[in-house]
């Protein structure tokens, strides 16, 4: 049944949306959870995050203390919250940068096509594969840590990926019948840009920008843990798996329940990516 | 041939550019530091900010030639680089080519061992779950988003604190002896493997269901000898295409996995050079890796052909 | 298999002794396959309900039936493979001695190959593209521990060479996507037959296949038949069917409507589905009247033409010539001198195989594709050779059809949407919102369809739903000339003769004028007034329908019309 099958396939893609899937809406609780801490991390805790309690430095997680607390006392859960603002500003500033490089450098790419197009797909592809971590890292000895450079580093390390993307897709969609059945009723080149290519170009990155986030904070997360992010007294996530890396074999919550709350959002925000990609494709296949 | 031969021509000519590109990105890097470059090195050999004489500016000046003309200083890295010379570094007056040297062994060992453990991870896992029934499936795509999702740091630091502080099976400061290397590859290979498993097990799963796997089946061949035969080969496809991602991705792992374990490699030297703003040091080390990953690329490409020998023949492939 | 029957038995044998040998033709015809009561369900939805047929040593029983008739479930049942999550019943499924209802995954194995060979649609995905076409041929062997690896590979030679493969040696140690269509297919056929099984199920084995090479694969077949192996043939295409063969099962909706000897389904059919079906399939006997019968007629309406305007032509092609660079760096001409005219209200077909330039001439006629020679008047004026800056105003004046409608619609938007847009490229786009929602759903009725459908998403609706779509779009600017590019190639054989139906009736009543592109011979003689017949880039034949079918000069529409399956019915 070849004819058939592909007809099947699509309304059952589309009953495994939102609403079936429990590990969907576990993921998108989870997410509004971490952006109601950076909005309004009082409403999630009356706690300080600098509060200084001596006595009780270093207590391991308990009903009082669920993180546990830091070498100087500091509740670390309180200040879990209150770093979110900022790990998730890194995180949304350095994906907007990587789009806006990748979409300029990607249909510029796609449009032109011969030799531009080959220049710049080369030099995407060598940056793509090239280690992120290290361009990160050659930014900040230049321009110093701070989370401005961790924006650009992450920003521009993740950039030639999704420029890969959006080429292909631009040149995917160029392909399709219905931009030549545009041009087939006298549609000029820009009309057909603005109505077809660019709004069904951009679709499934819509899916692609929701990962970009989780992927960010992790990539930002590492700068920080190698001591290379913003200087200790800010609340963030990745300062406090930096902070508490001298702790690591007596006190192990300092550093890994702050990275679990990483890992969640990061999973997270992947499972909603997936699933609105699923949800994407079967709408439009 | 002759589409062959013009093939290796632009890979090679491709290295070139790779190689000229990545040296005129790290030299134009030192420039871009802000402030007088000799003044830097002074605050960072004499460990505080302050302003510096002309006289005791001219000898720094002198040594790295900051006062020959940008051109000549690009002709002079670029040709020292030629000779193996990758400059000096500005805090341990040593050649960064004898630093680098010195470290880069046991990195590659532990990036070279962890690719081959992720692939086996991958492929096991996919081998054994796709299209297992609803259960299995589940988990093995499950531990598949899970385990990408995981950034090497974490995994790096659970290990440590379950394998090696609280249940002590490998040593805490790992050293590059083979026990030691344990649990620095595995916290590389983990991530690493969940990715690769996540695109093998999209094309498996496709895989399975073309006609040419149905028509192994009507001829009596049996679930595992398909997939063995006719699945793994297409499957594995897109996970090679991505090796030279995957490379780079190991390469950013391995500098904090050997920070995590306190193993010897470039990536102490690394994070080291960074946090002293050693600029030479870690554009040599930029560049030599980009070395490394251009020789790793053309490796895969090779194993592509390998596997896929619609790359060695001179036919268009027609549409699949 | 001729060539090695008595080896491959014996091995055979010696192989597998539980299993004994297929059974020898006697005087009275024992069934080889006997099936009752067959029933396949999918997570309770049955497709197939209840059916029993029995398929003989020698002859070959043909399955016909639409997509989702489930006839391919059927075939697919009678070696195991239904699919994961299939519900299968059976009151009886006797493969000669064996008891299929009753078979383990394990033995099931040693039946399919051995005793069942199956040949697969498309031969360029059902061969494993990485291996070599040898391994492939010898694959059951190896599956059923015959040989050695060096008597498997000759073996794969001899096999290839006895389905007609020139130079097997060669062939073997390429892979598949180096052999054209005609021979992978019957690469996959060889490995079908490597075991000399008794029972040969074809799914589909020529639909993927030009007239001419599918017409061989046919007689590969029909050669094996006479060896005594018994076939199943499922298929969409009654005339594909007439050709090979002696038993035709007509399936809809999972269920068996009639069943009988070829001459008595084709010439005397009593189930009314039947009926339609053959009424459906367009040919010369077609020509001049609608495919759908009224269901309350006895008789098919004839046509009323318009007259043709045989004064100034309404598109004219000077011998264009279109080249493309190849890999090599070589250019190729994919069309070569084509010249034609199209007058007001005719439609002129071009038929040819894959490859020989006819959508590439059409693209040309559209200016989509800017010829690398000769010209294109649209009215006795310039049109390939406007600048596209002058030529944009003018576009309306050709519509397209495209074979696959729903990429041609832009996935965001409405049928409204959609036929918005063409209206307002026309000589009279209309004035406001309100307007053009009347004029979208006038132009809905003219294609037969509701005005429900103006909000709906192309992706809701059915392939024939789409094409109607497709054809209203065209309609909307109200253009000189409608260039129709396979438009119901991947439409089943009802749905496209409602389509053909539309066209005519379109032309009938408004006086359209189509260029119409199809590798379909029966398609092009129901529907064209005119033809030219492509080759490799070339016009080689070109005149009325009739001339060209009935009187063909060239020897390439000699081969093509001895080739094309016809339903010889005298009707």
């Amino acid at each position: 049944m070849t004819t058939l099958a592909p007809a099947l396939r699509v309304p059952a893609a589309r009953l495994t949306g939102l609403r079936a899937r429990p590990g969907t809406v576990l993921a998108l609780g989870f997410v509004v959870l971490v952006v109601v801490a950076a909005v309004a991390p009082g409403v999630l805790t009356d706690r300080s995050p600098t509060a200084i309690d001596f006595g009780n430095a270093l207590a391991a997680p308990s009903w009082s203390h669920p993180f546990g607390t830091d070498e100087v006392g500091r509740d670390l859960l309180t200040r879990v919250i209150h770093g979110s603002r900022l790990s998730l500003g890194i995180g949304l500033g350095a994906t907007a940068l990587a789009m806006s490089i990748a979409i300029v450098l990607g249909f510029t790419a796609a449009l032109a096509g011969g030799i531009i197009d080959t220049a710049i797909t080369r030099v995407l592809e060598v940056a793509f594969a090239f280690p992120a971590l290290l361009l990160a890292l050659l930014l900040i000895a230049i321009f110093g840590p701070s989370a401005t450079t961790q924006v650009f580093a992450v920003g521009i390390g993740s950039a030639p990926g999704y420029a890969r993307m959006v080429r292909g897709q631009v040149l995917n969609v160029r392909q399709a019948g219905y931009v030549e059945a545009a041009a087939a009723l006298g549609h000029g080149r820009w009309t057909v840009l603005r109505r077809h290519l660019f709004p069904n170009a951009m679709r499934p990155l819509v899916a692609v920008v929701t990962l970009g986030v989780g992927q960010s904070i992790v990539w930002a997360s590492s700068l920080a843990f190698l001591g290379l992010g913003i200087a200790p007294p800010n609340p963030e996530w990745g300062a406090l798996l930096d902070a508490g890396r001298l702790y690591i074999t007596t006190s192990w919550w300092l550093e890994i329940l702050p990275g679990l709350v990483i890992v969640l959002f990061a999973i997270s925000v992947t499972t909603l990516g997936r699933t609105l990609q699923r949800r994407l494709e079967g709408a439009s296949r | 041939m002759k589409i062959a031969t013009v093939r290796v021509l632009v890979r090679l000519l491709s290295v070139v550019a790779v190689l000229v590109a990545a040296a005129s990105v790290t030299f134009f890097a030192q420039l871009l530091v802000p402030g007088d470059r000799a003044t830097t090195i002074l605050n960072l050999q004499n460990g505080r900010e302050q302003e510096w004489t002309a006289a005791e500016l001219a000898p720094v000046n002198q040594r790295f030639g900051f006062d020959d003309p940008l051109l000549l200083q690009y002709l002079h890295y670029v040709g020292g680089l030629l000779k193996g010379d990758l400059g000096t570094s500005y805090t341990q007056y040593q050649s960064v080519t004898s630093v680098i040297g010195a470290q880069i062994g046991p990195s590659l060992a532990l990036t070279a061992a962890a690719l081959v453990v992720a692939w086996g991870l991958a492929v096991g896992v996919t081998l054994l779950t796709v299209k297992r029934g609803r259960f299995v499936t589940g988990l093995g795509s499950g531990w598949e988003t899970f385990a990408a999702s995981l950034p090497t740091y974490w995994v790096g630091v659970v290990l440590l604190v379950l394998l090696a502080v609280k249940i002590p099976v490998f040593p805490v400061i790992g050293g590059s002896g083979v026990w030691g290397t344990v649990l620095p590859v595995l916290t590389l290979a983990i991530p690493l493997a969940g990715f690769l498993g996540q695109v093998t097990r999209d094309e498996f799963d496709k895989v399975l269901d073309q006609p040419f796997v149905t028509t192994a089946r009507t001829r009596g061949m049996g679930d595992t000898a398909v997939r063995l035969r006719h699945g793994l080969r297409h499957a594995v496809l897109p996970g090679i295409t991505l090796s030279g991602w995957a490379l780079g991705a190991l390469v950013s792992g391995a500098v904090i996995a050997e920070n995590i374990y306190g193993r010897p490699g470039i990536g102490q030297v690394l994070v080291t050079a960074v946090n002293t703003r050693d600029v030479p040091t870690v554009s040599g080390i930029v560049l030599v890796v980009a070395g490394v990953y251009v020789v790793a690329n053309l490796l895969v490409d090779l194993a592509y052909a390998a596997v896929d020998p619609r790359l060695r023949s001179h036919a268009r492939v027609a549409t699949a | 298999m001729s060539v090695d029957t008595d080896r491959t038995r014996t091995t055979a044998t010696a192989a597998a002794a539980p299993l004994p040998v297929a059974p020898e033709e006697s005087a009275a015809p024992v069934p080889l396959l006997e099936v009752e009561g067959l029933r396949v369900s999918f997570a309770g939805k049955e497709v197939v309900k209840g059916i029993s047929f029995t398929a003989h040593a020698g002859r070959c029983l043909a399955i016909v039936g639409e997509s989702g008739s489930g006839k391919s479930v059927t075939a697919r049942t009678l070696v195991g493979l239904t699919g994961p999550g299939a519900e299968v019943e059976a009151d009886r499924l006797e493969l000669g001695p064996h008891d299929l209802t009753t078979l383990g995954e394990r033995q099931w194995r040693r039946i399919r190959g051995k005793q069942v060979g199956f040949v697969l649609q498309d031969a360029l995905v059902s061969l494993d593209q990485l291996r070599k076409v040898g391994h492939e041929v010898a694959e059951p062997l190896a599956v059923h521990g015959i040989g050695d690896r060096r008597s498997r590979a000759a073996r794969a030679i001899e096999l290839l060479r006895a389905v007609g493969v020139p130079e097997p040696e060669v062939r073997a140690a390429q892979r598949p996507y180096e052999l054209s269509g005609g021979l992978r297919q019957r690469a996959l056929i060889a490995s079908a037959i490597a075991l000399d099984p008794p029972l040969v199920i074809a799914d589909e084995p020529t639909t993927a296949l030009d007239v001419t090479v599918g017409a061989q694969v046919l007689d590969l077949l029909a050669a094996s038949k006479a060896r005594g192996t018994s076939i199943i043939l499922i298929s969409h295409d009654l005339a594909v069917v007439a050709r090979l063969a002696d038993d035709v099962a007509v399936m809809q909706g999972g269920v068996l409507v009639e069943h009988g000897p070829v001459e008595q389904i084709l010439r005397a059919p009593q189930h009314p589905y039947t009926q339609a079906l053959l009424d459906a399939v367009p040919s010369e006997h077609t020509r001049g009247t609608r495919l759908v019968r009224p269901a309350d007629g006895e008789e098919k309406p004839a046509r009323t033409r318009r007259p043709v305007d045989r004064g100034r032509p309404l598109i004219e092609a000077r011998h264009l010539v279109k080249a493309f660079r190849g890999p090599d760096g070589k250019d190729r001409e994919v069309v070569r001198d084509v010249s034609f005219e199209v007058f007001g209200g005719e439609t002129l077909g071009i038929v040819g195989e894959s490859g020989s330039g006819k959508t590439t001439t059409a693209r040309i006629a559209l200016a989509l594709t800017a010829p690398t020679s000769g010209e294109v008047l649209l009215r006795g004026e310039p049109w390939s050779g406007l600048s596209p800056r002058q030529r944009r105003p003018e576009r309306s004046r050709i519509g397209v059809v495209y074979q696959d409608p729903l990429s041609s619609f832009d996935p965001r938007w409405s049928v409204a949407r959609i036929l918005a847009d063409a209206l307002s490229r026309g000589p009279n786009p209309p004035g406001n919102g309100r307007e053009a929602r009347a004029r979208s759903r006038a132009l809905l009725e003219q294609v037969g369809l509701g005005a429900e459908h103006l909000n709906a998403a192309p992706l809701r609706l059915s392939g024939g739903q789409r094409q109607r779509v497709a054809i209203a779009r065209a309609l909307a600017p109200e253009p000189d000339l409608i260039v129709c590019d396979e438009p119901v190639s991947a439409l089943d054989v009802s749905v496209q003769a409602q389509v053909l139906d539309l066209l005519t009736d379109l032309q009938d009543e408004l006086g359209v004028t189509y260029l119409f592109i199809s590798h379909d011979l029966g398609v092009i003689h129901h529907m064209c007034d005119r033809i030219l017949v492509m080759k490799d880039g070339e016009v080689v034949e070109s005149g009325t329908a009739d001339e060209v079918f009935e009187r063909p000069r060239h020897p390439y529409t000699r081969q093509l019309l001895t080739a094309l399956p016809r339903l010889e019915v005298a009707r």
